[in-house]
C-alpha cells in the first residue's frame, strides 16, 4: 500500500518537537475500532527503539508518539512508525491537526455546563424548602444565597447567550438567544429587587436551570459538530506537504510547501503529486488528473508543458519548474471562486432563528401588554413587574432550544453510525430542503479507477502476455488490465516505460508493446474511433495487433440504486462534470439520468448551481475534485465522498466514508425526518406556551409552577427527539450495522 | 433553625467539592477518550509491574 511512501522529511515536518531532543507525532489510524487495537497498536510501536511513549485514543481514532530524535545509533528513522502500524494490520496516515480552538471552546461549555448545574441544584434545594413552607426569616436567608450563588453562574455560564444576543442586536437582527438574555437577567433583577423587600416569590432557580437547559443544548450541538470535523480532518491529505527542492548545486533538500518559489526546481517522484503548478523540465510522463479536472483518462506530458498541482504523477519521473507560487497556485484560484460563490449556505438562516425572528417579538409584546394591563387596571406596579416576568420565564423559548440541537445531534449520531458526517445542523436543515440533486462524476458517480469492460484477443496467450506487461506500471489502465485478467501473467525481463505511450519488452528479436494504438501499433489504424467513451490499450507483436482492451471507469456501489430512489422520490438528477462530453453521456446513458453536462470548467459548475438555485430549486451538489469546489461551496447543500480532494472534503457540509453512493438518499431521508421532528417540537414548544402563558398573564405563576412546567416541557421535546433514534433502529434491524469504514486512501493506491 | 447555619456551608462546601471534582477531571483530560477508557480495563497490561 502506498501508506507507507510518506518521506522522513514529511513526518519531521508533521511532528512538532517537545524539546530535549523528543518529538510529538500525532497520526490518524481510522480502522481503530476496539480494546485488542489499542493494544495490539501500542505493543507494535513501543517495540520500536526510538518510541518512548505510545497513546490511541479511541473516540478520535488517533495516535499519539512521542520518539526520540536520535538513538545510540544514530538519526532515529521516523517512518518506522508508520510502518509498523502497517504491519500491525492498520492504516495510518499524518493529519493536519487543527486549530485547539476546537477544544478550548467544548472545555469552555462543559465548565459553563458544570457550574450552572451546580448552582441549577443547590438553588433547587433551596427552593424547595422554600416551596414546602419555611418561615419568613429562613425565606429570606434562603433567597439571599440563592442570589449569590446565582450572580457568578449567571454571569459565567449566561455569557455565550449575552455575547451571540449582543453581536445579533448588533447587526439589528434577533436569534433565540434575545429573548433568553433578556428572560435570564430580568427575572434575575426582579428576584434581587424581591429579596431586598422581603418578597415571597423569587426566580433564582427558574433564571439558572433555565440557564443549564440551555448549556446541554448547546454543547451537545458543538460536540457533534467537532466530532465530524475530528472524522474528516483524520482523512488522509492528498495534497502534499512539501516538496523535493533541487538546489542548483545538485543538492536535494525537502521543504515545506510554503518555501518553494517561483524558479525553484522540483523532483516529483513516480506516485507523486505535483506541489504547485509549474512547468515540466525534464522527464516524460502521464498525469492523472482526476482530482483536479475530473478527466478520467492520464494525460500525457512531457518537457515544456504547464502541469497544475494536484495531478498524480503515474509513469515517470518529472523535474518541474515552479512557475506560481503555493499560495497563488490553481488550489487559491478555486478558493477565490469558492468565496464568491458562498451560495445558498451564507444566506441560510437556521430554523432556529427563523422562529424567533417571529417568536420574540410576540413574547415581548405580551410581557408588556400584561404588565401595562396590571399596572393600569390593579394600579399595583411591583404586581405588574412579577406577572410580566413570570411571562418572560414561562414563554421562554427553553424547549425550542433543546428542541433543534437534540433533534439534530440525534440525527447526526444516526448518520454517523452509517458513515457519514454532518458538518453542523444547519446542514441537516438545508438537506431536508433540497429537490434537486446533482453529481460530479469522476469520481463521485465513478470511483474514478477504470474497469476491463470488453476484450478483443485471438488467445489467451495474448492475454497473459499484456498481463505479464501490464503488471510493470503504476498506469490505472495496467493496473486494471493486471487486475482482472487474474492468473499470472508471462512473466518478462527488461519491460520498459515510455510515458505518453505505454509499455515495451522485448524477448530476442520480438518486440512487445502495450499501450495506446498509436505507439503500440506505430500508427493509428482506419476505424477506431478517437472520441469514445471507452479507453482503449492495444498489445501489438513487432508492430501487428495482438489484442485490444477496453476501459470504462467502474461505477461507485449503489450508484444506480440511489440515482433510482432519487428518481421514485421524485428528485431531479443530472451529472454536471469536467470530462469529455461523451464519457458523460455514456455514464448518464447507463444510470438513467436525462441531463448530462460535461467539459464544464470550475466556473460552468458554479454557473450551473446558480442557475438551478435562480430558477426557484434547492440543490444538492455532490463532488468530490478541486474543481467541484466552488460548486460545493455554491449549492444549498453539498455531499463529498471521503475520498475526494482536501479542498472539496473542506467545502463539503456532509461527507460519507463508505464506498457506497447509497449514503446520499440515505443522508436525505434522515433529514427530512428530523425536520420533521424539529417541526413537531416546535408544536409541541408553542402548544404548552399556550397552555402555559394565560395561567401566568393571570398572574396564577409562582415560581414552582414554572419550574414544573419547564422541567417537563424540556423532557417531553427530548424524549420525542429520542424517537428519531428508535426510528433508525426499527429501519436497520434487518441489515446489520456496518462500522463506518474509512476509503480514504482508494484515491492515493 | 440555628443549625441551618453549619448545615447550609456544609452542604455548599459538599456541592463545590463535586464541582471543583469534575473540574479538575476536565483540566486533566479524563473526557478526551471515553470509548478507550472502557476498553483498557478490559486489557491484560504486560507491561505493569512485576507482581511478586
Amino acid at each position: 500500500m502506498s501508506t507507507t511512501s510518506v518521506s522522513a522529511e514529511e513526518i519531521a515536518l508533521a511532528a512538532h518537537s517537545l524539546g530535549e531532543g523528543l518529538r510529538q507525532l500525532d497520526l490518524s489510524v481510522p480502522d481503530v475500532h476496539c480494546g485488542s487495537c489499542i493494544s495490539a497498536l501500542e505493543k507494535a510501536l513501543s517495540a520500536l527503539p526510538y518510541v518512548r511513549k505510545a497513546r490511541v485514543n479511541l473516540t478520535s481514532r488517533r495516535v499519539t508518539c512521542v520518539y526520540a530524535e536520535k538513538t545510540e545509533d544514530g538519526a532515529a528513522d521516523p517512518t518506522g512508525i508508520i510502518a509498523a502500524i502497517n504491519g500491525a494490520g492498520y492504516r495510518a496516515h499524518l493529519f493536519t491537526p487543527f486549530a485547539a480552538e476546537n477544544d478550548k471552546t467544548r472545555n469552555q461549555l462543559l465548565l459553563a455546563v458544570g457550574v450552572s448545574g451546580f448552582a441549577a441544584a443547590n438553588i433547587m434545594l433551596l427552593s424547595v424548602s422554600v416551596w414546602s413552607g419555611a418561615d419568613a426569616a429562613t425565606r429570606d436567608l434562603f433567597h439571599w444565597i440563592s442570589a449569590m450563588i446565582a450572580a457568578p453562574a449567571l454571569v459565567y455560564a449566561g455569557r455565550f447567550f449575552f455575547r451571540s444576543a449582543w453581536n445579533a442586536l448588533k447587526h439589528g437582527r434577533t436569534n433565540m438567544d434575545v429573548p433568553i438574555s433578556l428572560a435570564v437577567s430580568l427575572s434575575y433583577a426582579v428576584s434581587l429587587w424581591e429579596t431586598a423587600h422581603h418578597g415571597e416569590h423569587a426566580w433564582f432557580d427558574a433564571t439558572v436551570s433555565l440557564l443549564f437547559f440551555l448549556l446541554i443544548g448547546r454543547t451537545l450541538d458543538h460536540v457533534m459538530r467537532e466530532k465530524a470535523r475530528a472524522a474528516i480532518n483524520g482523512l488522509a491529505r492528498l495534497a502534499p506537504r512539501g516538496a523535493l527542492l533541487l538546489a542548483p548545486n545538485g543538492s536535494r533538500r525537502y521543504v515545506p510547501l510554503d518555501e518553494i518559489v517561483v524558479g525553484d526546481e522540483i523532483a516529483v517522484a513516480v506516485g507523486e503529486r505535483i506541489p504547485v503548478d509549474g512547468m515540466v523540465v525534464v522527464g516524460e510522463s502521464d498525469l492523472d488528473l482526476a482530482i483536479v479536472t475530473g478527466e478520467s483518462a492520464p494525460v500525457a506530458v512531457a518537457s515544456g508543458v504547464a502541469v497544475s498541482s494536484g495531478a498524480m504523477n503515474l509513469t515517470g519521473s518529472l523535474v518541474v519548474r515552479a512557475t506560481k507560487l503555493a499560495k497563488d497556485s490553481l488550489l487559491a484560484e478555486i478558493i477565490s471562486l469558492m468565496e464568491a460563490a458562498e451560495g445558498g449556505r451564507a444566506r441560510y438562516r437556521r430554523i432556529a432563528d427563523r422562529a424567533a425572528a417571529l417568536y420574540s417579538p410576540a413574547v415581548h409584546l405580551l410581557a408588556l401588554v400584561s404588565f401595562l394591563a396590571w399596572g393600569l387596571i390593579g394600579g399595583d406596579w411591583k404586581h405588574a413587574m412579577l406577572v410580566a416576568v413570570a411571562v418572560l420565564i414561562i414563554t421562554c423559548p427553553c424547549a425550542l432550544g433543546l428542541a433543534v440541537p437534540v433533534v439534530q445531534v440525534v440525527a447526526a449520531g444516526e448518520l454517523f453510525r452509517r458513515g457519514i458526517m454532518v458538518k453542523d445542523g444547519s446542514a441537516l436543515e438545508r438537506l431536508a430542503e433540497v429537490d434537486t440533486v446533482a453529481f460530479d462524476k469522476t469520481g463521485t458517480l465513478t470511483m474514478g479507477s477504470p474497469r476491463l469492460v470488453r476484450v478483443e484477443a485471438a488467445d489467451e496467450a495474448d492475454l497473459a502476455k499484456a498481463a505479464g506487461l501490464a503488471v510493470h506500471s503504476r498506469h490505472p489502465l495496467s493496473q486494471a488490465l493486471a487486475r482482472s485478467v487474474g492468473h499470472a501473467g508471462t512473466p518478462f525481463e527488461r519491460v520498459s516505460e515510455i510515458p505518453g505511450g505505454g509499455l515495451e519488452a522485448a524477448r530476442g528479436s520480438e518486440i512487445y508493446r502495450l499501450g495506446n494504438e498509436a505507439f503500440a501499433c506505430g500508427a493509428i489504424l482506419p476505424g477506431s474511433t478517437v472520441d469514445s467513451p471507452l479507453s482503449e490499450v492495444v498489445l501489438s507483436h513487432n508492430g501487428a495487433m495482438l489484442a485490444r482492451f477496453f476501459f470504462e471507469d467502474a461505477l461507485r456501489q449503489g450508484a444506480q440504486d440511489a440515482i433510482k430512489e432519487l428518481g421514485s422520490t421524485r428528485f431531479e438528477t443530472l451529472i454536471i462534470s469536467g470530462d469529455r462530453q461523451s464519457v458523460v453521456d455514456n455514464v448518464a446513458q447507463v444510470l438513467g439520468i436525462s441531463r448530462a453536462m460535461g467539459a464544464l470548467t470550475p466556473r460552468q459548475k458554479v454557473g450551473e448551481c446558480q442557475k438551478l438555485g435562480e430558477s426557484g430549486h434547492r440543490v444538492l451538489m455532490v463532488g468530490d475534485g478541486i474543481n467541484d469546489a466552488p460548486a460545493l461551496a455554491a449549492a444549498h447543500v453539498s455531499m463529498a465522498p471521503a475520498t475526494a480532494s482536501d479542498i472539496g472534503r473542506q467545502a463539503a457540509d456532509l461527507v460519507f466514508f463508505n464506498d457506497r453512493l447509497d449514503a446520499v438518499p440515505q443522508a436525505i431521508a434522515v433529514a427530512r425526518r428530523s425536520a420533521a421532528l424539529i417541526r413537531q417540537n416546535f408544536a409541541l414548544a408553542i402548544g404548552y406556551n399556550v397552555l402555559a402563558v394565560p395561567v401566568a398573564i393571570a398572574g396564577l405563576a409562582t415560581p414552582l409552577i414554572a419550574a414544573v412546567a419547564m422541567s417537563t416541557s424540556s423532557i417531553i421535546v427530548v424524549t420525542n427527539a429520542l424517537r428519531l433514534n428508535a426510528a433508525a433502529t426499527r429501519s436497520r434491524a434487518g441489515r446489520s450495522p456496518k462500522p463506518a469504514e474509512s476509503g480514504g486512501e482508494a484515491r492515493i493506491a | 433553625m440555628n443549625m441551618l447555619i453549619y448545615l447550609i456551608p456544609i452542604a455548599l462546601f459538599m456541592g463545590g467539592i463535586g464541582l471543583a471534582a469534575f473540574l479538575w477531571s476536565l483540566g486533566n483530560g479524563q473526557y478526551d477518550d471515553l470509548q478507550g477508557a472502557a476498553w483498557r480495563v478490559l486489557a491484560d497490561d504486560e507491561s505493569g509491574p512485576p507482581k511478586s
